[in-house]
């Protein structure tokens, strides 16, 4: 056996020995921490199989605010954990497991049974790089060929927004998500929370940037942006905005708004919505993405930050 | 060296996994809190190594947002973890 | 050239995978959350950098290497901060029960 298929085995046998811990543990804060651990490590995953874009992807969503989205949840669930006396009959766990099982073998066998020459449309992908003069071809696919998935995302993380909003309770409509965070000004969360950003912000505008030709999107600069904005608000440097404010609500619709205004031009002037002409097919592509990355930080740090909670009148 | 490089990786791996099931196993939500840390660290390590030997130059842009999402992590951890530690949901003492 | 390169990577790597040995068996071994804690953070930290330089040579650009520095800068930085954070959580935990 190479070392590469070692290497491979040991990789595999740590996630799903995690995966398996993370399922069986009894606290819900350890399975979140164990949730995080292996959404990090699948991450390593996706690098080995080649998918840069996706590894990247795992690293922001799954791993960091995936997980800090389960803590909330989790954290929340604390005080009513004790009351919770109801336990799954016998009959209740037994179709669970026995509907597990069947969905794991149904899987396993999907993959067993992959054919070893599978027709594909990467190439053609590839070939047509030209339209849009970016070289990345996730990027192309994303942002050019299926064009139309992409904005639709973005309008379905709008209506998640709106659905976590909708829980707030009627005297605190409007009002500002989560409480009010405070920390010593001269201790060590503070410190971090003013060095860390402005690197994370670097670095997220440049995951975008370098998405033209390498790895990367307004996704994952997004979400990286994202966190860095929570950083800020978990140190208490800054609060969350009321939701009722307009300019913040401008910037949820920027970036699907653009899209929407590019994709009936393309419909008016040219050939088809969402059409590019290859010409001015990177600056229109640029322009949106700028947009997005903006809207998706924002909507990111939303979702994690919650419901209103707070009244916006003070 | 590719050979050497894959198999420092699995070294790294192996260690990342003997240090997760002593975090875990550990008594109290404060060992816990130390599994982001160690990933991240571990992980970064295995990323770059990972990047030289597939020849795959973005790895280290995985690697840089790892770091930065694991501490992030790692923040939200010891943040959300300090309210267990108080009576009920009260508003969790100031960090220093 | 790139014999001594080589060279300066396979030593360097190696004792980067020391230390990350050095701190895993001190989280298994030592007794409480501080001093696990210490050795997870320290004993990493350094394994990464040494790691660091010894893919330095394997780099194909100043650019690439640079990268990989600030890498090892930014987890130092995090890496300390954070590890306060948990002790004084600790230590906390400790004080109340």
């Amino acid at each position: 056996m190479s070392v590469a298929t070692i290497f491979e085995i040991v990789l595999a046998a740590v996630v799903l020995g995690l995966g398996i811990w993370t399922t069986a543990v009894r606290e819900t804060y350890s399975a979140t921490v164990g949730f995080v651990a292996y959404g990090l490590l699948v991450a390593l995953i996706w690098v080995r199989l080649d998918a840069v874009d996706v590894a990247l992807t795992e690293a922001a969503i799954g791993g960091g605010l995936g997980g800090v989205l389960l803590l909330g949840a989790a954290a929340r669930l604390r005080n009513v954990e004790p009351m919770a006396t109801e336990v799954p009959g016998r009959l209740t766990r037994a179709s669970a497991a026995t509907l597990s099982v069947l969905i794991a073998a149904a899987l396993a066998g999907a993959v067993l049974l992959l054919p070893s020459s599978v027709s594909t449309l990467a190439p053609i992908v590839v070939a047509h790089a030209w339209a849009t003069g970016l070289t990345n071809p996730v990027t192309n696919v994303l942002m050019a060929f299926r064009a139309m998935d992409t904005m639709l995302e973005k309008v379905v993380l709008l209506l998640a927004i709106v659905g976590v909003w909708s829980l707030a309770p009627d005297s605190v409509w409007g009002g500002h998500p989560g409480p009010r965070h405070r920390a010593d000004p001269y201790g060590v969360l503070v410190f971090l929370a003013r060095l860390l950003p402005p690197v994370g912000i670097v670095v997220g505008v440049y995951i975008l940037w370098t998405s033209a030709d390498h790895p990367g999107g307004a996704f994952q600069g997004g979400a990286i942006l994202a966190s860095m904005w929570l950083l800020a608000i978990m140190a208490g440097l800054t609060d969350t905005p009321p939701v009722s404010s307009r300019r913040l609500r401008f910037i949820l619709v920027a970036g699907p708004g653009l899209f929407l205004v590019v994709g009936l031009g393309g419909l008016w002037l040219g050939a088809a919505f969402l059409a590019y002409p290859p010409a001015q097919a990177k600056p229109l592509i640029l322009g949106i993405e700028i947009a997005m990355i903006l809207t998706i930080a924002i909507t990111l740090g939303l979702l994690l930050a919650g419901a209103p909670e707070r009244s916006a009148k003070r | 060296m590719n050979d050497f490089l894959t198999a420092a990786v699995g070294w790294i791996l192996v260690m990342l996994a003997l240090g997760l099931v002593s975090i875990l196993r550990g008594p109290g939500d404060t060992d816990r809190m130390m599994a982001a840390q160690l990933i991240g660290t571990g992980g970064i390590a295995a990323l770059l190594l990972l990047g030289t030997v597939t020849g795959v130059p973005a790895a280290a842009d995985v690697a840089l947002t790892l770091a930065l999402l694991a501490t992030f992590a790692s923040i939200a951890f010891v943040k959300k973890g300090l309210s267990s530690l108080e009576a009920d949901g009260t508003e969790p003492a100031e960090d220093k | 050239m790139s014999l001594l390169g080589d060279i300066i990577t396979i030593a360097a790597v190696s004792a980067g995978a020391f230390f990350f040995l050095a701190g895993t068996v001190g989280l298994l071994r030592f007794p409480d959350t501080l001093t696990r804690l210490h050795a997870l953070t320290k004993a990493d930290n350094l394994g990464l950098g040494l790691v660091v330089v010894g893919l330095l040579p394997q780099t194909g650009s100043l650019r690439d290497g640079l990268k990989l520095i600030s890498i090892w800068l930014l987890v130092l930085l995090a890496g300390a901060s954070v590890s306060q954070l948990i002790a004084r959580t600790a230590r906390q935990g400790e004080t109340t029960r």
